[in-house]
């Protein structure tokens, strides 16, 4: 018995592509560490939220020296008491800095820099400069573009702080509430997208590329002179590529559900079941598109015809709900798109089988039309 | 005994694009016979053979293996046939035993039979190499290797030996007349090595241009035109522009190749022809450089046939 499976055609030919697969190491970087590490820097870029510097100019009052009592004194003052004195070598202007610590919202560090009136201006333009503070007998008064966001939130933050004689900076912040809600995070959005994306790649790259290389190496031709099943050959190209994405995808949700608490919400069998859809309709598309040519530059480019679209439109990385209206519906109708909605909609809206219905059955059904259509014009010579 | 060919190629044309590749072969192969196709690059042999392999559909004409047509029985006849293509590269990645192992399944064999090939190649050495870290010639011998797994009784074999120094092209020879004392397996051999089907094959046919220039045994085709079967070459002290002209004068065909300056005759009787020729030389005023006495090839019958050397 085992040995009549040994000898099997089928097996042999999937341990022979398997052997194939991992003994090229391109395989393993680029089907299982570039997600989890792409995951990783777009999660961390994007969750994390990194310290906020905000920069703040003091205007010097015209004609005063160095060494003369100061116009700005209460500013100055302010600065002298509550800020650290930065000192940079050569540039003689007064430069402060203020960390406001913040555990929900991230950190504020405030830089405050004595300048020229005009020279300030030149900053503002260049976006150098966040606000602008003046003290004209004895009253602070604020510059700032008004319809700009981050120039107001300086504003508001500064006027709190020299507002008070004794400013408390609080480190953690209790009027905040975050939402750590799962499934609301980017890295909850771009998961799911990774995953169906992986599907894609690994069936348009590793088998349509893996069929064409093979004729256009003649092996295809060879192997098609022996008593060898031409379905077997097909199928066994495909089981290994489904099956190293079931480890690729499997690895990717491993390393988001440690690294960032990523779970599956929905019904895990139905989460399968439409990962094997995803499969079946690129491994469809794959065949269909590396059914007649023997030129891998052709291929390269049919590929890259049915890849870039998708990755641009179906909402991998953002929401393509920013595309314009009428682009949607169609956006909607891509197998990456179905699929990619499809894995989210399980993973984190807690879905299961009914709504992914209709999902599973287009992807199947295209999977099937477009491999039926390889096969009928598929070249084995 | 079987009262048809193995082999039975009748009148059969292909064309691509702008080429005629084959313009009408017909061609027989008996049980155990080894055949060898000889012709220069692009007569077409590659194109025969793989409408004989069942790979290219012929545009006309009939082929038929075993009795059989390819249509309706490939299974059967792969079953039967072994072959190698002109160049086939294997899976890169797999080493030479998987290769083996993989085809041998196709065909349901085991490992013995692997194991077997394995030393009749001789690749003992390279069980473990991968595929793409073999030389030129271990992967001719692979390809031939798969080619006698199955012990087929047909045998294509699509220039099994370009490419491969003098040792390895006598290393498939003698894996090859192995297989001719030991096995009642046809061959057809494709080549450009006039050599290979002299020492290797019982019947030879020429094609040049898509067609069969001349067949016949190695006998019978150096026979060909009466019992001439002596060759002299030879190079002359004063060649010119006239030579050609003066040598076409001599009662013998002397064949001038202005490129090289040489010249070649053809004898019927040594001991009649040369003081002929010499003495023709002599009055022509042409002076003797060098003089080589050789046996007729059949590049110097392909030479009388096209004007063209075999490999050029
Ligand atoms: N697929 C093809 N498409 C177009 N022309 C082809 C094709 N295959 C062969 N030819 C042409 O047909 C002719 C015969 O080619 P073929 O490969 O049969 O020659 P060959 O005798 O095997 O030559 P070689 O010794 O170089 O292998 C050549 O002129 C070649 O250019
Ligand atoms: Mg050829």
């Amino acid at each position: 018995m085992i040995r009549k499976i040994a000898n099997h055609q089928l097996y042999l030919l999937i341990l022979s592509y398997f052997k194939e697969m991992i003994r090229e190491p391109g395989i393993l970087f680029w089907g299982i560490a570039f997600p989890i590490l792409m995951s990783l820097g777009l999660g961390v870029a994007f969750t994390r939220k990194s310290d906020v510097v905000r920069k703040v100019a003091v205007i010097n009052q015209p004609g005063l020296e160095a060494s003369q009592p100061h116009a700005n004194l209460k500013i100055i003052d302010f600065l002298d008491k509550h800020a650290v004195r930065d000192t940079v070598p050569g540039n003689e202007n007064l430069t402060y800095r203020i960390n406001l610590p913040d555990d929900k919202m991230g950190n504020t560090i405030l830089l405050f820099q004595q300048t020229g009136w005009n020279e300030a201006m030149v900053l503002l333009k260049r976006g150098n400069l966040n606000v602008v503070m003046e003290e004209k007998n004895g009253k602070i008064s604020y510059h700032f573009d008004p319809l700009n966001p981050d120039a107001q939130l300086t504003y508001l933050r500064l006027s709190k702080l020299f507002g008070n004689e004794n400013p408390e900076i609080i480190a953690n912040n209790d009027h905040v509430e975050p939402l750590t809600l799962s499934g609301t995070r980017y890295i909850d959005f771009l998961v799911p997208g990774l995953i169906a994306m992986g599907v894609m790649m690994s069936c348009m790259w590793g088998l349509s590329y893996g069929i064409i290389e093979k004729r256009s190496k003649k092996l295809l031709r060879r192997m098609v002179a022996t008593p060898m099943k031409k379905s077997y050959f097909l199928i066994a190209l495909i089981t290994v590529r489904v099956g190293m994405n079931f480890i690729e995808s499997g690895l990717l949700l491993l390393f988001s559900w440690i690294v960032f608490g990523i779970t599956i919400q929905g019904n895990l069998p139905s989460l399968i079941l439409l990962f094997i859809a995803g499969n079946i309709a690129f491994a469809g598309i794959a065949v269909f598109i590396s059914s007649h040519t023997s030129s891998t530059e052709v291929g390269n480019g049919f590929i890259n015809a049915i890849v870039m679209p998708m990755m641009v439109l179906s909402g991998v990385f953002f929401s393509y709900h920013n595309f314009p209206d009428w682009s949607i519906t169609f956006i909607q109708k891509l197998p990456l798109t179905i699929l990619a909605d499809g894995i989210r909609s399980i993973i984190i809206e807690g879905a299961g089988y009914k709504e992914v219905t209709i999902a599973f059955i287009i992807l199947i059904t295209t999977g099937v039309v477009f491999f039926i259509a390889g096969l009928k014009i598929f070249k084995w010579h | 005994m079987n009262s048809f060919p193995v082999i039975d190629v009748r009148d059969v044309y292909k064309s691509f694009k702008s080429v005629d590749a084959v313009k009408g072969i017909d061609m027989h192969v008996d049980r155990g016979q080894f055949v060898a196709v000889l012709g220069p690059n692009g007569a077409g042999k590659t194109t025969l053979v793989e409408m004989i392999e069942g790979i290219r559909k012929p545009d006309k004409g009939e082929i038929q293996i075993m009795g059989k047509k390819w249509k309706g029985n490939e299974d059967e006849l792969h079953q039967i046939i072994g072959l190698s293509l002109q160049e086939t590269k294997f899976i890169d990645k797999l080493n030479v035993r998987e290769t083996l192992r993989l085809f041998a399944g196709f065909f349901g064999l085991g490992g013995e039979r692997v194991e077997e090939i394995i030393q009749i190649v001789g690749l003992e050495d390279k069980i473990k190499s991968w595929v793409v870290n073999l030389s030129g010639g271990q992967r001719q011998k692979l390809a031939l290797g798969i080619a006698l797994l199955n012990k087929p009784k047909i045998l294509l074999l699509d220039e099994p030996t370009t490419g491969l120094d003098p040792a390895a092209r006598q290393e498939v020879w003698t894996i090859l007349r192995k297989l001719r004392d030991k096995s009642e397996t046809s061959l057809i051999l494709t080549t450009h090595y006039m050599e290979e089907a002299e020492r290797l094959c019982d019947f030879i046919i020429i094609i040049d241009k898509g067609k069969i220039l001349k067949q016949g045994t190695l006998e019978q085709l150096l026979n060909g035109d009466g019992s001439k079967r002596k060759v002299l070459e030879f190079t002359l002290d004063n060649p010119g522009s006239s030579t050609e002209k003066l040598l076409n004068d001599s009662r013998f065909r002397i064949k001038w190749e202005g490129e090289n300056e040489k010249g070649i005759v053809e004898f019927a009787s040594w001991e009649e022809d040369i003081p002929v020729f010499m003495s023709f030389l002599k009055k022509s005023e042409l002076r003797l450089k060098n003089l080589e006495f050789r046996k007729k090839t059949l590049d110097d019958l392909f030479i009388s046939l096209t004007g063209r050397h075999l490999n050029d």
